[in-house]
């Protein structure tokens, strides 16, 4: 494996390591875990029984060795809901949040690509100023805000499309997708207008032109891949956000996912869901970012030079 | 000097008007010369006086500030200038080309220094990649890059300086253009590595048969290279000629003091700073002549009256011209 790729592995594993570290204590700093895992209404000999039964009697030391153990076998017990695995329900709920970040992001880096790429071959024109002006509006409209008045006018009041879920047509990805899309969008075009600004004033432009490449190559084929790297970067950055704040959306819109999975858990106080939930965004964004790496590394020789540290 | 050759850039009139904060203003202004195949143009002047601006007008690529107001750009007889987007892309590369002067940031950094190499064979003669790649490899290997089928796949920041001089000069010359603009080509580079490139530049007009210009500030560079050489001052052509009869006996001031300004023994990278107070501002071009302010010589006819750009001796039979209305008195002097 190359350097930079072992290197940059150290380094992302540093906030998964707090976070694993992180819940494993809040299950404790709360104090009595029995309180967290089990329900209001549960006996005192319940709560004795539970304590001994998860080794919460035991010394820390000990009680942090099991769990580490668990994280690795990704194991975190059972749903007090449902009775079944939490890691299990986490693994399923997954999917739909990937998908719904995933789809959303890839339409909002082709898009920002079209329209920041179009507004920077020439700057302040019209087009640019239109195309900055409502991406700026865009880029700093609060999602949740739009979702309930997506909800309301074209769900409630139009009846055009559906409220919440996933069963269904096409139409059910409508509105989260449009909600989530808004704002990376508006933030991607900018980045892409900035970046693509200065790739298309860079001298190499100038000779690609000198030697006949149409603009169409120029713009794409020279000037795009030079301007990728702050997009894939901010990119990185609004998917890590997503995922994170799946949450408002997830239940504005009842989809099936790990954010409203970990509401639903936190109401319920279903305390192993939570943690395996948790668990599962964690390791998600640091496979993220390795993979934001590998790819900054695939567009440009200069990264995968190893610097001496 | 073959008078046989063919004319294969002529410029005439050529004027350049940049948009700026505080107004229009001319850049070049009124420029005109022509290079014969086989021999090399100096155009020389200080910074700032429009020689880039001229190079990328005549190639069309100025950036969006700045565009051709007059004149015509002939290349082997058609002028460029009236020619669609599409039409002048397609002698570009072909027809004519430029070398820049700061080789890093004219390769493109994300790219191997052999797919950038064989893109004018995929443009213009729509090879496949493997057949341009083979070109774009003998390229390399003529320009003196050693080990050229290993380095095909390297990237530009993984060359020298003077490699990726060589670099950009393959690129430029790659489909053998009848004209060659060259700025500044050496400027970054060290004295050594100065003399391999202009012998380099040197051997492919030669083999080619190109017309080369040669934009430079650095009168050692023209006297031993080129055949013409054009003096440049804030937009204008003051003085023009051959090389030896400019600087054997030039008749505009400016070029005096800048020979003056030269030392004895001729070294490179001699700059032309040496004559007292600076060009003036673009916004504010004096009326008559622009070199009022600086020159030695000047009276009262100079701030009234423009100078043209004239044959200085009819019946010598030579093009050698200069801008100034007392250029006589320079005569023999
Ligand atoms: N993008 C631009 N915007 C405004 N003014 C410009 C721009 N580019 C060049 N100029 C001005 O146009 C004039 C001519 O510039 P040009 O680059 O042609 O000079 P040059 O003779 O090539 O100088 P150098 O030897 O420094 O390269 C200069 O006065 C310069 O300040
Ligand atoms: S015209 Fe006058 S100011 Fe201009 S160069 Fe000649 S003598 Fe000097
Ligand atoms: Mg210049």
């Amino acid at each position: 494996m190359p350097t930079f790729v072992r290197r940059r592995i150290v380094s992302s594993a540093i906030p998964l390591v707090v976070v694993v570290l992180g819940v494993f204590c809040l299950a404790r700093l709360t104090g009595d875990p029995a309180k967290l895992y089990l329900p209001l209404s549960a006996t005192p000999e319940m709560r004795t029984e539970f304590l001994a039964r998860n080794g919460f009697d035991r010394p820390v030391l000990s009680q942090l060795l099991d769990y580490l153990g668990n994280v690795f076998t990704f194991d975190f017990g059972e749903s007090l809901r449902t009775g079944q695995s939490a890691a299990g329900m986490a693994l399923r709920a997954f999917p739909a949040t990937l998908q719904l970040a995933g789809t959303t992001m890839l339409l909002a880096i082709v898009g920002a690509i079209v329209i920041g790429s179009w507004a920077a071959y020439r700057p302040n024109s019209v087009a640019d100023r239109i195309a900055s002006l409502l991406s700026m509006t865009a880029g700093s409209m609060p999602d949740f805000w739009f979702a309930i008045m997506g909800v309301l006018i074209f769900a409630v009041t139009l009846g055009w499309l559906p409220t919440s879920g996933v069963v269904g047509g096409p139409e059910v990805w409508v509105l989260p997708v449009i909600t989530l899309l808004i704002r990376p969008f508006g933030v991607l075009v900018q980045v892409v207008r900035g970046s693509m600004v200065t790739a298309l004033s860079a001298p190499y432009v100038k000779v690609a032109r000198s030697k006949g490449a149409s603009e169409p190559r120029v713009v794409f084929g020279h000037a795009l891949r030079n301007a990728a790297p702050p997009v894939l970067t901010v990119a990185g950055d609004l998917t890590v956000g997503l995922v994170n704040g799946a949450v408002v959306v997830e239940t504005i819109f009842g989809w099936p996912g790990i954010g409203k999975l970990m509401i639903d858990s936190i109401l319920q106080r279903d305390f192993a869901v939570l943690q395996a939930a948790v668990l599962v965004t964690a390791v998600t964004i640091f496979a993220l970012n390795i993979l934001i790496d590998l790819c900054h590394a695939l567009l440009d020789a200069r990264v995968r030079q190893v610097v001496p540290a | 000097m073959s008078s046989t050759s063919t004319v294969a850039l002529d410029v005439e009139g050529l004027s350049v008007d940049i948009r700026t904060p505080a107004g229009t203003a001319r850049a070049v202004d009124g420029v005109g010369f022509s290079v014969r195949s086989g021999q090399t143009l100096a155009l020389l002047g200080e910074s700032g006086c429009g020689k880039s601006m001229t190079a990328q007008a005549i190639v069309g690529l100025l950036d969006p500030v700045a565009h051709v107001s007059d004149g015509a750009v002939r290349l082997d007889g058609t002028d460029l200038l009236t020619l669609d987007r599409a039409a002048r892309r397609r002698l570009a590369g072909p027809g004519i080309s430029i070398v820049f002067q700061d080789a890093l940031t004219a390769l493109n950094p994300v790219q191997t220094v052999g797919a950038q190499l064989a893109e004018p064979f995929r443009i213009h003669r729509g090879l496949s990649r493997r057949a341009a790649r083979k070109r774009a490899m003998e390229l390399m290997e003529r320009v003196g890059i050693p080990d050229a089928g290993a380095r095909m796949s390297a990237y530009p920041h993984q060359f020298s300086g003077g490699m990726r001089q060589r670099l950009l000069i393959a690129m430029a010359v790659a489909l053998d253009p009848s004209v060659l603009l060259a700025d500044e080509p050496t400027t970054a580079l060290d004295v050594t590595i100065q003399s391999q490139i202009m012998e380099l530049l040197r051997e492919l007009r030669a083999e080619r048969d190109m017309a080369v210009v040669l934009i430079t500030h650095d009168l050692a560079v023209v006297a031993e290279q080129a055949d013409h050489v054009v003096v440049m001052y804030a937009g204008r052509v003051v003085e023009a000629g051959p090389v030896k009869e400019v600087f054997a006996e030039p008749r505009h001031p400016y070029t005096k003091g800048l020979l003056e300004s030269m030392p004895e023994r001729v070294g490179r990278g001699t700059g032309l700073q040496s004559i007292k107070g600076s060009p003036p501002d673009l916004h504010s071009i004096p009326g008559g002549c622009v070199y009022q302010d600086r020159c030695p010589m000047v009276r009262d006819r100079c701030r009234t009256e423009r100078p043209r750009l004239t044959v200085v001796d009819a019946e010598a039979g030579s093009d050698h011209s200069a801008a100034c209305h007392f250029s006589e008195e320079l005569a023999h002097a």
